[in-house]
């Protein structure tokens, strides 16, 4: 399956092309159809009554103004929850469901009954003729609390006394403590090590932000007695799953689909209240029903990310070689346990040792309950946490031991003749060359060149710092099942278990198919996202779908070649051990002459005849598990300027080097890259999900208030990638869609640090701004001040 | 309380009675059903209403559908030549301007407004007539990428290929 002997055709669309993609074209005419864009005869619309207290009973919910007020259908409050008997959102995973220590289980109400546990808990669900109806009525809703106290981050949560987001929590506000590793070991080795450096270090809250706000459209079918949900998610299946669960309907009475998602990035992985409560306002008032929330409402509501507070620890050797890591966490799990809420604890634990050789180590993560939307994954999940421990303690190291950031890291990195390597947190690494791409990304980005930038950005009144960082991750999680069927006429549908919200999988997966079957790339449908046209899928998220669906999708594409074998077998007059599909065509073996897959294709739907002893139909599936894991991994280089006199932070150059192993579409990989790029620098100079902690409210409530990164802050950008295969899967990939987002804040951080340390900077937190960096060479400037005095 | 509202959008002479508070973008979309332009935030911070009035950019999210009284309205529907792409179209494909797709109309629409008024900007420029919009997946460089570019061709009067 070598290029060269690809037709013209097959080379412009196949593995590795640039192919622009085919989704494009209904996107730049205004002819995507996301959620609010589908509209159902006589639909309704809703919206959502929120919690102004962030812990408080609920001592009256006063809904007859609305009930009575112009256009109104219904009003929903928690009572009718526990009337109808439904359920509420659980964890999927527990800490117990995988070995460790039991944690506190919860089950979040789809509307508050009796008590709120967050500023923008649904409390009631107002159902009205137009969204302006509904919206008028949600305001005539009153509410009495009774504030119970709160902790909105999770050191104060973790204060003896603090408190309790949930009373029947035997362990305080601790949801769980997972440890990793080995206590004993790493005290000694902290004990006899001849150099330890410690740091404290916020990872911030941040929200994903998708542009398009979570929205839902469910309507019931009293004729059939099932439900329809359009739903603006990562996982269509997921979503039919959870709120099946939560109506307390088998999954055959629903159907979920997913049509085009406005991004998601991990946040809409899971389903939401909202979800159920459209399908079940429906069933109510005899009418679709849709919510499409404000953004307000999604950085009220939308599970948050990272909230972390961690003492991370690294024993060195007189050469800097680490002996040994230990880290503390205390990391938000926010009111309630979202479905995939412990992923980010798991992940930031056992990605603590990173590409390093480091066999002794002990982390221990306590996640910890807060009156905060629930935390869950964003893009990431766990890995942008464990990266910055690492790398931000590596620049501590470096300093102390006046090592070269580069030199420091050379020293430690896992040599390519140790692989695979067996991390104390039970990953295999399979493949890479971790000293290659560092010392790439070192040469393209001219490390050695810097005295001289520096000295030019000095001429200009300007610091300037450079910062490096090394990622390494785990891409996807759990299994997945892709389909090719054939119609008649030959053309092909993927049905996919994946789902697209912006990463292109309609191109991509033509592409393979188009390489492996020899079908036209023009010839290739795809399907996702319909519960009712796909048998089962789990969706995108962790950067799964290029090596879970794509390996599933070879197996696919090798079960249709197995049936349809002895069909061209057949068609050629020859016996089947004779046959073989090769140069995307069934031949003779030794001939040249073949017959297409489109062509065998066709035979199979000939009404009568041969598909009388072949069957009839030509489809294929196949199933690819994420176990073993991949593990894209990469370098970030940055070099920044910062104006003292403003506390202002320009990237002014960035390098990375990624090893996402082989690349299928290097435009999609690049444009991955990119825009985990710019949440990543969003993190690190910008974003903050901020609770005041006196009111318990979110001061970052509307887009005015959360840092988002605009085009002006990116910097220009090399991407290059060291294409080093998987050895686990079939196609060589590594997952592309998390990596920079894990890359960047700590390679961001180093740098700015870089900068300022001549200054008597010695620690700055995220997100790096202006008035935290004006503050922090103050405080510099004021202790400097006093030493002299002293 | 209703008002008689006469505009011409994407070329075509409209004629509705709405309500005075009606924003811009809800009659676009839902009197209307142009459902190419779209709604990310609630503060006007966002730009993926950015449609075109009188040859201004605005966020239709902003304005109210009776302010369009009298006035020419083009969405991301109006800018294609029936199939065959605008170039700003063809060079945000062309150069993966976009990802999700969802703030892609706003960004085009503030192009479109951006080389009507400046045939050849710089990247700076660029960067200036796009910073009222917001992509959460693309992280800008592409999409300051297929701007220049479509300017280019726009400049050079080149055809535009209208498929992939």
């Amino acid at each position: 399956m070598t290029s060269t002997s690809l037709d013209p055709t097959t080379a412009r669309f196949g593995i590795g092309q640039p192919v622009r993609r085919v989704e494009d074209r209904r996107f730049v005419m205004g002819r995507g159809r996301y959620v609010d864009d589908i509209s159902l005869r006589h639909e309704a619309f809703a919206a959502v009554v929120r919690a102004s207290s962030a812990n408080a009973r609920l001592q009256r919910v006063e809904v007859s103004a609305a009930r009575s007020a112009p256009g109104v259908l219904a009003v929903l409050t928690g009572d009718d929850v526990l009337a109808d008997g439904l359920a509420g959102l659980t964890a999927a995973a527990m800490p117990e469901d995988l070995g460790a220590p039991p944690g506190h289980r919860t089950f979040r109400p789809i509307l508050a009954t009796g008590r709120v546990r967050f500023a923008g808990e649904g409390i009631a669900f107002v159902v009205a003729e137009t969204a302006a109806d509904a919206a008028d009525a949600a305001e005539l809703v009153e509410v009495d609390y009774e504030p119970l106290g709160h902790v909105t981050d999770p050191l104060s949560a973790a204060t003896p006394g603090a408190p309790q987001v949930h009373e029947d929590c035997p362990n305080g506000n601790r949801a769980w403590v997972l440890a990793f590793g080995d206590a004993e070991a790493t005290a000694a080795a902290f004990e006899s090590a001849p150099h330890v450096v410690s740091l404290r270090l916020e990872n911030t809250r941040l929200t994903a932000n998708p542009i398009e706000p979570r929205a839902a459209l469910g309507e019931f079918d009293p004729a059939r007695g099932t439900f329809m949900l359009y739903s603006s998610t990562q996982n269509p299946h997921g979503v039919r799953q959870q709120v099946a669960g939560l109506l307390k309907i088998p999954e055959t009475s629903l159907r979920v689909v997913g049509p085009d998602v406005g991004g998601g990035f991990g946040m809409k992985a899971d389903s939401y209240p909202e979800d159920a409560l459209v399908c079940w306002a429906s069933r109510r008032v005899g009418r679709p029903v849709k919510w499409v929330a404000t953004r307000s409402e999604s950085l009220l509501s939308d599970t948050g990310g990272r909230d972390q507070v961690v003492d991370g620890e690294l024993a060195l050797d007189e050469r800097g070689k680490i002996l040994a890591i230990r880290a503390h966490a205390l990391h938000a799990v926010g009111a309630y346990i979202a479905p995939a809420g412990l992923v980010p604890s798991i992940f930031s634990s056992r990605f603590l040792p990173g590409a390093y050789d480091i066999s002794t180590m002990h982390v221990v993560t306590e996640g910890m309950f807060t009156n905060t939307s629930p935390i869950g994954p964003y893009r990431g999940a766990g890995r942008p946490e464990a990266a910055y421990v690492t790398e931000r303690l590596l620049d501590e190291a470096a300093q102390a031991l006046g090592l070269d950031a580069v030199e420091i890291r050379r020293r430690n990195l896992i040599r390519p003749e140790d692989l695979p390597y067996e991390t104390p947190t039970h990953f295999s690494y399979d493949s890479g060359d971790f000293p290659r791409v560092l010392e790439r990304c070192a040469a393209e980005a001219d490390w050695e060149g810097f005295p001289r930038r520096r000295a030019e950005s000095e001429a200009r009144g300007l610091r300037r710092g450079r910062g490096v960082a090394y990622y390494i991750e785990q891409g996807g999680v759990f299994n997945d099942r892709m389909e090719l069927r054939f119609d008649p006429g030959g053309t092909v549908t993927v049905v996919a278990g994946t789902f697209s919200h912006g990463q292109g999988h309609e191109t991509t997966y033509a592409q393979l198919v188009s390489e492996w079957l020899g079908v036209p790339f023009e010839q290739i449908r795809f399907v996702q996202g319909d519960t009712d046209m796909v048998p089962f899928g789990r969706g995108t998220v962790a950067a799964r779908s290029s090596m879970i669906g794509g390996s599933a999708l070879r197996r696919a594409a090798d079960a249709v070649i197995e049936r349809a074998r002895p069909m061209a077998a057949e068609l050629l007059e020859a016996a089947v051990e004779d046959v073989e599909f090769a140069d995307r065509q069934f031949r003779v073996v030794g001939t040249r002459q073949g017959l297409s897959m489109m062509e065998v294709a066709r035979a199979f739907y000939f009404p009568m005849g041969i598909t009388d002893s072949f069957g009839v139909g030509l489809e294929g599936s196949g199933t690819w598990s994420t176990t073993p894991p991949n593990f894209p991994n990469g370098c970030h280089i940055c070099e920044v300027e910062v104006d003292v006199g403003t506390g202002d932070v320009a990237v002014v150059a960035y390098t990375v080097v990624d090893d996402v192993g082989i690349v299928i579409n290097p435009l999609i990989c690049e444009g991955q890259v990119h825009g985990g790029l710019a949440q990543g620098l969003g993190q690190a100079l910008l974003e903050h999900a901020a609770y005041d902690r006196d009111s318990g409210q979110l001061s970052s409530g509307t887009l005015g208030d959360y840092g988002m990164p605009r085009s002006k802050l990116m910097p220009p950008l090399r991407s290059l990638f060291e294409e080093i295969p998987c050895t686990t899967n079939p196609l060589g990939v590594k997952g592309v869609g998390e990596g920079a987002t894990i890359g960047a804040p700590p390679a961001v951080m180093n740098a700015v640090l870089d900068a300022l340390r001549p200054l008597g900077v010695a620690h700055l937190d995220m997100p790096a701004t202006p008035d935290r960096i004006w503050a922090a060479l103050a405080a510099a400037a004021t202790a400097g001040a006093a030493g002299v005095q002293a | 309380m209703s008002v008689e509202l006469s505009t011409t959008v994407n070329g075509a002479p409209r004629h509705e009675v709405v309500e005075p508070r009606l924003l811009l973008v809800h009659y676009l979309r839902e009197t209307l059903g142009l459902t190419g332009t779209h709604v990310g935030c609630d503060t006007s911070q966002c730009g993926a209403c950015t449609v075109i009035l009188d040859g201004a950019a605005v966020k239709s999210c902003t304005v109210l559908a009776v302010q369009a009284d009298g006035h020419e309205v083009t969405t991301v529907e109006g800018l294609a030549a029936g199939e065959a792409l605008h170039p700003l179209q063809e060079a945000f494909s062309t150069a993966h301007g976009l990802q999700c797709g969802y703030c892609t109309p706003g960004f085009l629409m503030a192009a479109a407004a951006l080389l009507a008024e400046n045939p050849d900007p710089s990247e700076e420029e660029v960067h200036r007539g796009i910073e009222g919009n917001l992509c959460r997946c693309t992280g800008y460089l592409n999409i300051v990428k297929a701007v220049l570019a479509a300017a280019a061709t726009m400049r050079h009067g080149t055809a535009s290929g209208s498929d992939r």
